[in-house]
């Protein structure tokens, strides 16, 4: 039953032919793949990098001969997965981190930030509504101050407090910590809400609509408080310095997650995760640069604020950083830097 | 009992995608399960939780040394901003396309059009966390803080963020609301060696040899299934397999298992592989042996 056979010494299954003849390349590409995992490109000679797409194709040609032709399943578990290793270091990796930088900051920035020019109209009309609303409010009845403002964010700014007190707040030096240490805590603490509106505007928008009229509200309820003591533009100065910033960066903050939540719910001819990952990858880069324009904020509002004194220097810096940003987002610039000009960040 | 037997005889939930090429070849994509990843997420906290504890102790030392707290606060916020939003971003935006966490248990972020992966699809996935992981938390840390003043409120509030929080288990590619909206899922790179060929390794010596009724037994899946046993090397698998197939073809007991078990892998192989060539795949040893 059991004899045994003698045998010559031709293989006798394709996979045994096959290993033998490739088996050399696919060492190879498993070695650069495995240089280029642990270290990077750049650590293959020029030699190695022009044999890469080469080799990778063979082995592509390697994975279907042997899911054809042979029957061993470890043969063909090892092709798949150093196919797709393969596959995604020739076509699947990121630009160099200093080419993407310059990219970004020279065209997907502005251009992420000019395709929500709608979404940003909106949400500055929103903010408006909620800065009259707010004003309306407190000045038929003072009362709504206290509900609008906690009192923690008040610090003692409310009806009650003497013109002098509120004039203190506004050109009074900080008193305890840095000015420095201010900043930082104001971009940390904006950034982190700012990610948060984009966020929730996954959720067809709603939550940011209500952050930023609240957003608009408190600033309505503030000033009518500080215009019923006659020192409106003193705190419209106050704010406007870094406010000119930092309410243009919440306002595209919640553009971009505006735009989210509107593809989610009117994704138009695409399909619903379709225009949801066209609108979340071009919204996510204008959060970039959200998170850019706050740390400018934070800075203005945490030293340039309390180190400058004047009315008509933090009137003059504030719109000065406000046609800034403007000119960068909105003017015309020359299209088309390469054949990559119009690619799916524009849409 | 029917309804029960309908039950098992449902596939598997496959988390294989078919993927192919620009040169037209499917690379059935393994998609990461949810266990895998949530571990990932995991170790990716500890270590962000480890170097933030070390860097504040850095940084404590020498701000200490200098007097100078101002700076300490200062580093200290933004070192915790960058950790906290930078981590993932950064590290999944270099070459490598996975953050240590994901890297140690072998995963990738990857487009799922499988072009490439761009900063915008990173910083989208990315930026949805907060309203996945830390909003939860929040409003558990709001749960814990309040007691139960607002407990109503915060447990509904839970709830719908739990939605968030367990949305890739309600779907099939196992995709978060980041991955959702940017485009992309996380992969397994597996980097396995490549296995010795079983059959050459039989083919240089004396082989036993079957009669064909006793190879007609079975088909590819039991094939493989018994390449499996062969590779693994459990002694315990391979006595049991062994007396199986011995006592199905009706073979005496020789007493070397690895050494049967082998040749008929081979011989089974060749057969099956021959019968392939000529276009009768025979899938499993429910289908039938006979020629067409």
């Amino acid at each position: 039953m059991s004899a045994f056979v003698e045998t010559a010494a031709a293989p006798l299954v394709n996979a045994s032919r096959f290993r033998a003849a490739h088996e050399a390349d696919w060492e190879r590409l498993d070695q650069l793949l495995t240089r280029i995992e642990k270290r990077s490109v750049r650590a293959l000679s020029e030699d190695d990098i022009l044999a890469l797409p080469l080799l990778y194709r063979s082995a592509l040609s390697s994975l279907s001969v042997a899911r054809e032709t042979s029957l061993d399943r470890a043969l063909a578990t090892y092709l798949e997965q150093l196919c797709t290793r393969a596959y995604f270091q020739l076509y699947g990796v990121p630009d160099t981190a200093w080419r993407q930088i310059g990219r970004f900051l020279a065209r997907d920035w502005p251009r992420s930030v000019q395709a929500l020019w709608r979404e940003t109209l909106a949400c500055l009309l929103l903010t408006i509504a909620g800065v009259i609303a707010g004003w309306w409010l407190v000045s038929t009845d003072p009362g709504w101050y206290y509900s609008i403002i906690p009192d923690a964010m008040a610090g003692g700014r409310d009806p009650s407090a003497s013109a002098e007190t509120l004039r203190a707040t506004i050109y009074g030096v900080q008193e305890g910590g840095g000015l420095a240490t201010f900043a930082a805590y104001l971009f940390t603490h904006n950034s982190q809400v700012a990610i948060f509106a984009f966020a929730l505007g996954f959720a067809f928008t709603v939550p940011t609509v209500l952050l930023l009229l609240y957003n608009g509200l408190t600033l309505g309820a503030m000033l009518c408080l500080f215009a019923q003591k006659g020192l409106g533009l003193n705190f419209l100065g106050w704010l406007t310095i870094h406010g000119s910033t930092e309410m243009f960066a919440i306002i595209l903050a919640g553009a971009a997650g505006m735009k989210i939540g509107t593809a989610v719910a009117f994704p138009g001819r695409d399909a619903r995760t379709e225009a949801a990952v066209i609108a979340g990858r071009g919204a996510a880069v204008a959060m970039a640069g959200v998170v850019l324009m706050l740390l400018v904020a934070g800075l203005l509002e945490g030293i340039g604020r309390q180190t400058v004194q004047s009315d008509a220097m933090r009137y003059g810096i504030g719109l000065a950083a406000l046609v800034g940003w403007l000119a960068y987002y909105y003017l015309p610039r020359r299209q088309g830097i390469g054949p990559e000009g119009d690619d799916a960040l524009a849409a | 009992m029917r309804w029960r037997r309908k039950h098992a005889r449902k596939a598997p939930v496959s988390l294989r995608r078919s993927f192919v090429t620009p040169e037209g070849v499917d690379l059935r994509l393994e998609l990461a399960s949810a266990g895998t990843r949530a571990s990932a997420f995991i170790l990716d906290i500890l270590i962000l939780f480890i170097s933030l504890i070390l860097t504040t102790i850095a940084i404590g030392l020498l701000g200490i040394a200098r007097a100078n707290g101002e700076i300490f606060m200062i580093l200290w916020l933004v070192g915790a901003f960058m950790l906290r939003n930078g981590w993932f971003i950064l590290f999944e935006m270099g070459g490598r396309g996975a953050t240590p966490g994901k890297r140690l248990l072998g995963l990738r972020v990857v487009a799922r059009d499988g072009g490439r992966l761009t900063g915008g699809a990173v910083i989208a996935r990315n930026a949805l966390r907060e309203i996945e992981i830390f909003l939860p938390l929040s409003f558990l840390g709001m749960q814990a803080a309040d007691g139960a003043a607002d407990g109503f409120l915060a447990l509904f509030a839970l709830c719908w963020t739990g939605i968030f929080l367990f949305f890739p288990l309600f779907n099939r590619d196992r995709l978060r609301v980041g991955d959702l909206l940017a485009g992309t899922w996380v992969v397994n790179m597996g980097r396995a060696k490549l296995g010795a060929d079983l059959v050459a390794a039989r083919a240089e010596q004396p082989r036993r040899t079957f009669t064909d009724a006793a190879l007609d037994l079975y088909g590819i899946y039991e094939l493989q299934t018994l390449e499996n046993v062969l590779r693994s090397g459990q002694d315990e698998a391979i006595v049991t397999v062994a007396a199986t197939i011995r006592r199905k073809a009706g073979l005496p007991d020789d007493g070397d298992d690895y050494g049967f078990l082998s040749d008929y892998y081979a011989a089974l192989c060749v057969r099956l592989e021959r019968a392939m060539l000529v276009g009768r795949r025979r899938e499993d040893k429910h289908a039938s042996a006979a020629r067409r």
